[in-house]
């Protein structure tokens, strides 16, 4: 970086400090650049709340327009595959936090293990979205051109009880199931999007872990990192109970 | 008004000849325009405080009279004055134009309906009485009028500065506003919502007319059935007689004297019944369901237009038994090949 | 030249003064240690030029769009052709000039330099919010050369969703990244001021600049956000048609209103508290005095943030918003605009018994005083509900909103890169010319939106390409005004540009000021100072200067 190659005076006579080599030199010590990061990490998720603030405002207005739509929509999407994801995700974040105590006790390999056991779990939620998406497709349920709402208004009959599954609803509230899969897909697909790119830097700080980078005294990276999992992490506990258990009755 | 009328009439006229000012027509004007001088005061004087000041102070501790300056840390009694006054002011400034916007956006009760409905790029005018007028809207003076607005496509807004009124009309639900026309002439409609290509061309002139006038008028221009002929015209041809008969075995709830009644929904709610609740009915059934009914109604979305949903409102609203309802059904159902108009005669 | 009866400019001798060879410019040399710099400073002079090149082509559609106002009838454009021009005026002019006009510019230079630190506390993100506002320039320029939009700058809904076929998604996406700029740049001073203030610099020391940066920035970081999801929103809507927005698939419009103006209102304080900052510094400077309440002047920045999120709906009051809502956001638009009424007393008090000059920075920040006093209280107008009702969408709205942006902001800009010229580049400009320019956009300015209040009570409504005969008078004064306003306005690029090769050189502190940039040189090292600063004294404080001008000057390397 330019301002680093420029000349500096010897800057610290008061006390002899061997910088780590990952210093900024425009914070006078390691703490002040860790606290920075820090901050600036949990500013950002600050942001990220805001911004999925949008979305949940939409939900909670159509959530409370469209009630008797939302409940047979939500009743399709599959309880034991979003709360295998959720177990998932959070074992993920669990690797997750042993990675962050690897770092800081400088085991290198235990580091690059969690966070190979990080990212593998992120995988495994994505792969089982993908599942859940492809059904969704199979089903006519993806919003737009090809959104079909013949389930919702005759909906298939259950073979236990040789009733339909759930009330059938008439056309005009059916229509708005639609905006309940908007919903769904644009929450999910937000959230999957920022699993992807954390994904991404996963396999960036497994590769500098592998090196060493983050196991002699730097570990703001992965700390960081560990916090941009957690709040992923967090998200997808408020999805799913929102658009999942819409009124399930599963002892009924 | 604090004013007298005398002094008050010159200004305003004053003020008007030169350009400078719109006319006031309706009897909200004037309200309006008080609420206005008294804004004008007030940022007058605000400017010209501060103007004094800063120039006043300028002046007077220059550098070349003043080369040294004194340091003040600042005064908690001035911070507290020009905290609390200019508070004060808009306090005020807040209740009086409260007060001025309940009173154009809750119509008096003798109010006269008239609907609008807004589409790129014109305004269509629609009388009860079947009067049909594109860019125009012709009323009589000393009248409450309230428009019931709709949009038909994107969001429009429905002006005329010499009323002072405006609303936004909106897709998909009605806005109302009202007023009372004072003085005959022509004045401008506006939309005032940026809507698209041709949005400066969507405008019209309100030509507001003496009673008589506007009673000559009325009959000049009525060329066909009125809105709740045309609404009960739709009410047979789209079905609705047969589960809405009003008999007690019918699949739908008695719709005569519903208008302007609080309705239990299935949802345990109770509503009150206006126009857009009558829409909003027909459009989305599921929602509405009266207590003691199944949810069997169909949408009609997509098949009524603004217009027609307008013809059916006017219709309801002035619906009081249901002998001709009953009427309509046993033609259509009979064997006869008479038109099934018939029972929609004027 | 040195400080006389009526000036307080005390540049150093030419005979033998120099630009310092050493500094942040000629560190480095190369086109890429400029694009891959971290230096805040030439990040902030890239964002300079970026700006100021968005700024003239916004001021072109504007040149366009009231050359066509001259005439009643559409008659130099076609319609769709004129409604692309205002969209383009109003994307340009809002996301790509103000937001970051100060805070970018200005405000990357000085923050950490106030603060007696090397950098930002990022510096890489620094960059790459210059980067991200590239881009979403790019994107603009792209979208108005594959054939332009013409939503509005507002994007309202169902007409940019369902109605449109103009590039709206490119515009959309491009507003999207400029977002991201903006948050970033938020990001980064919250974090500065937070963690890397110098010893001694306790938050009641740092300079107001600093304050109203630092309100601006929570507005940034809190509000941008939701408005990136609105445009995703649209986007989405636009290509799959789900009908999020759509009355006909179950959708509400007005939920678009509220998400958009969540951020757009917040947007104008972010726009204006930073130019703020720049009146605080400029008053005290030519006045010899510490700003009159600093105080009061600090938490009010913090005041208008705060209350700045709470008053979105008043853009809504005519859209069918319950009454008691519209009571509500009325009720709190009449308290949001005290604290500017506070400012506004605070920097008049502080010309009293001060000792008052009046280079161009001091004109501008007169300017600044009387046209935001003007734009602010009509703002009382709008947020007061009834005469919101016959005010709303006409030109009065475009006439406030331009006092307050142009006559306020933009003006507070020129006071601030005339201020901080000296120091930024090591040269003064041409005292005269720029004084004739200040004036010259004061009265242009004054001419062409005066009028347009009297045409909004009149009724001419905004966004209008043709309008009814009796409105020309006062359109043709309003494009007189724009004409004049338009020299004003290249005067400085002007003289500035001529400023770098020929200008005085300016020394460390032309203008006597306190202040931590004033003890550096002009311009300033890469590393800002050799040795980080103890920060003991109070800010403003010009007893402080006076000692230690007797004592050897304030010069600190």
């Amino acid at each position: 970086m330019p301002h680093e190659s420029a000349i500096h005076e010897p800057a610290h006579h008061e006390h002899e400090h061997v910088f780590i080599p990952q210093h900024r030199h425009h914070f006078e010590t390691e703490e002040q650049q860790r606290e920075a990061g820090s901050f600036g990490m949990w500013l950002f998720l600050l942001t990220e709340i805001m911004f999925f603030g949008g979305l949940f405002f939409a939900y909670l207005l159509y959530r409370n327009w469209y009630y008797d739509a939302f409940v047979p929509a939500s009743n399709q999407l599959n309880v034991p595959l979003g709360a295998a994801n959720t177990a998932i995700l959070i074992t993920s974040g669990f690797f997750m936090a042993l990675g962050v105590w690897a770092a800081e006790v400088r085991k290198k390999g235990l580091l690059v293990i969690f966070l190979i056991l990080t990212t593998i779990f992120g995988a495994a939620f994505l792969g089982v979205k993908y599942v859940e998406y492809k059904e969704k497709w199979e089903k006519h349920h993806i919003p737009g051109a090809s959104f079909s709402i013949s389930e919702f208004v005759n909906p298939p009959i259950d073979a236990k009880t040789g009733k339909p599954g759930q009330k059938p609803l008439n056309v005009d509230m059916a229509q708005k199931t639609q905006i309940f899969f908007f919903l769904y897909f644009g929450m999910t697909g937000m959230h999957a999007l920022h699993m992807i790119i954390g994904l991404g830097l996963l396999i960036w700080l497994i590769a500098r872990a592998q090196r060493g980078d983050f196991t002699s005294g730097y570990v703001a990276p992965i700390e960081n990192f560990g916090l941009y999992w957690h709040f992923v992490d967090i998200v997808w506990l408020f999805l799913f109970p929102l658009l999942y258990l819409i009124n399930r009755h599963p002892l009924q | 008004m604090g004013i007298s009328p005398v002094l008050w009439q010159f200004l305003v006229k004053w003020l008007n000849s030169s350009a400078l000012f719109p006319r006031e027509a309706s009897t909200i004007a004037p309200w309006m325009d008080a609420l206005y001088f008294f804004l004008l005061g007030m940022t007058v004087t605000g400017v010209a405080l501060v103007l004094a000041i800063v120039i006043t102070f300028s002046l007077r501790y220059r550098k070349s009279v003043h080369p040294v300056a004194t340091q003040i840390e600042g005064s908690t009694l001035l911070e507290a004055t020009w905290t609390i006054i200019p508070l004060g002011i808009f306090l005020v400034t807040f209740v009086w134009g409260a007060l001025l916007y309940f009173r154009i956006y809750n119509p008096p009760t003798n109010a006269m309906n008239i609907y609008i409905v807004g589409k790129q790029w014109m305004w269509k005018a629609e009388h009860p009485g079947g009067q049909h007028e594109i860019n125009a809207l012709h009323v009589p003076t000393g009248q409450p009028i309230q428009l019931t607005m709709i949009s038909q496509d994107v969001f429009h807004s429905f002006s005329i500065p010499d009323f002072r009124i405006k609303r936004e009309v909106i897709p998909g639900r009605y806005s109302t506003v009202w007023f009372e026309a004072t003085t005959p002439g022509t004045y401008h409609i506006f939309c005032t919502q940026y809507c698209g290509t041709n949005h400066s061309v969507m405008i019209g002139e309100v030509t507001v007319l003496s009673p008589d006038d506007y009673k000559k008028w009325t009959e000049g221009s009525t060329s066909g059935m009125s809105l709740a002929q045309n609404g009960e015209r739709l009410f047979a041809s789209m079905g609705c007689n047969a589960c809405h008969s009003g008999t007690a075995a019918a699949r739908g709830p008695n719709l005569a004297g519903v208008y302007g009644s609080k309705l239990q929904l299935t949802s345990g709610q109770t509503v009150q019944v206006n126009e857009a609740y009558l829409r909003d009915a027909i459009l989305n059934p599921s929602q509405h369901v009266t207590a003691g009914y199944s949810p069997i109604m169909p949408t009609y979305q997509g098949q009524i237009s603004e217009d027609g949903l307008i013809d059916l409102v006017e219709y309801l609203k002035g619906l009081k038994t249901n002998y001709r309802v009953q009427q309509t059904q046993v033609t259509a159902e009979s064997n006869s090949t008479e038109p099934a108009a018939e029972g929609g005669n004027q | 030249m040195s400080a006389t009866a009526t000036t307080i400019l005390n540049l150093p001798d030419q005979a033998t003064a120099t630009v310092p060879k050493k500094n942040y410019i000629t560190a480095e040399h190369g086109l890429l240690s400029w694009l891959l710099t971290g230096d805040h400073k030439r990040i902030a002079m890239l964002y300079l030029v970026s700006i100021t090149f968005f700024f003239f082509i916004g001021g072109a559609f504007a040149g366009l769009i009231r050359l066509e106002l001259l005439t009643p009838q559409p008659d130099l454009v076609a319609s769709d052709t004129y409604n692309k021009f205002f969209t383009m005026h109003g994307v340009i002019m809002v996301f790509l000039f103000l937001v970051p006009s100060v805070p970018a510019t200005i405000g990357n230079f000085l923050i950490p330099i106030m603060l007696g630190t090397r950098d930002l506390a990022f510096p890489k993100i620094n960059l790459l919010s210059w980067y991200l506002y590239t881009i979403a320039g790019a994107m603009v320029i792209a979208s108005m050369v594959l054939g332009g939009v013409d939503t509005g700058w507002t994007f309202t809904t169902p007409l940019s969703t369902h109605y449109l076929n103009t590039h709206v998604i490119t515009t959309g996406l491009a507003i999207f990244v400029a977002g991201f700029s903006s948050i970033f740049t938020g990001l980064n001073f919250i974090v500065t001021v937070h963690r890397m203030r110098c010893p001694g610099m306790t938050w009641f020391r740092m300079p107001l600049f600093v304050w109203s940066h630092y309100a601006a920035s929570i507005l940034m970081v809190l509000g941008t956000p939701v408005l990136a999801i609105t445009l995703i929103l649209v986007v989405l809507e636009r290509v799959f048609g789900i009908g999020v927005f759509d009355p006909t698939k179950g959708g509400d419009p007005l939920l678009f209103q509220h998400l958009f103006w969540f951020y757009s209102h917040p947007a104008v304080y972010i726009m204006i508290l930073p130019g703020m900052g720049v009146i605080s510094e400029v008053v005290s400077t030519f006045s010899r005095k510490r700003v009159f309440g600093y105080t009061a002047v600090a938490f009010s920045s913090v005041a208008i943030a705060l209350f700045g999120f709470f008053v979105w709906a008043h853009h809504m009051f005519i859209m069918g918003i319950s009454n008691y809502s519209a009571l509500v956001f009325s009720l709190l638009t009449m308290l949001v605009a005290v604290p500017s009424a506070i400012k506004i007393f605070n920097w008049a008090f502080t010309l009293q018994k001060g000792s008052i000059t009046f280079e161009t920075p001091m004109l501008y920040a007169f300017g600044f005083m009387g046209l935001f006093t003007i734009g602010g209280l009509t703002g009382v107008f709008l947020g007061s509900l009834g005469m919101d009702i016959h005010l709303t969408e006409t030109y009065f709205i475009v006439a406030h909103f331009h006092f307050v942006m142009v006559g306020g902001m933009l003006m507070a800009f020129l006071a601030g890169v005339h201020f901080w010229w000296p120091k930024m580049t090591g040269r003064m400009y041409p005292e005269s010319l720029s004084k004739l320019a200040a004036v010259v956009t004061f009265i242009g300015f004054n001419l062409t939106f005066l009028p347009q209040f009297i045409l909004g009570y009149l009724g001419m409504p905004r966004r209008y390409h043709a309008y009814p005969p009796e409105y020309q008078v006062l359109n043709v004064l309003s494009t007189a005004g724009a004409t004049v306003l338009g020299v004003g306005y290249l005067l400085p690029i002007i003289y500035l540009a001529w400023s770098l090769k020929y200008g005085p050189v300016a020394g460390n502190n032309p203008w006597q000021a306190t202040g931590l940039e004033w003890q550096i040189q002009s311009p300033p090292l890469t590393e800002n100072f050799t040795t980080i600063p103890i920060m003991d004294h109070e800010a403003y404080d010009y007893e402080w200067l006076e000692h230690q001008n007797q004592h050897g000057g304030t010069y600190i390397g």
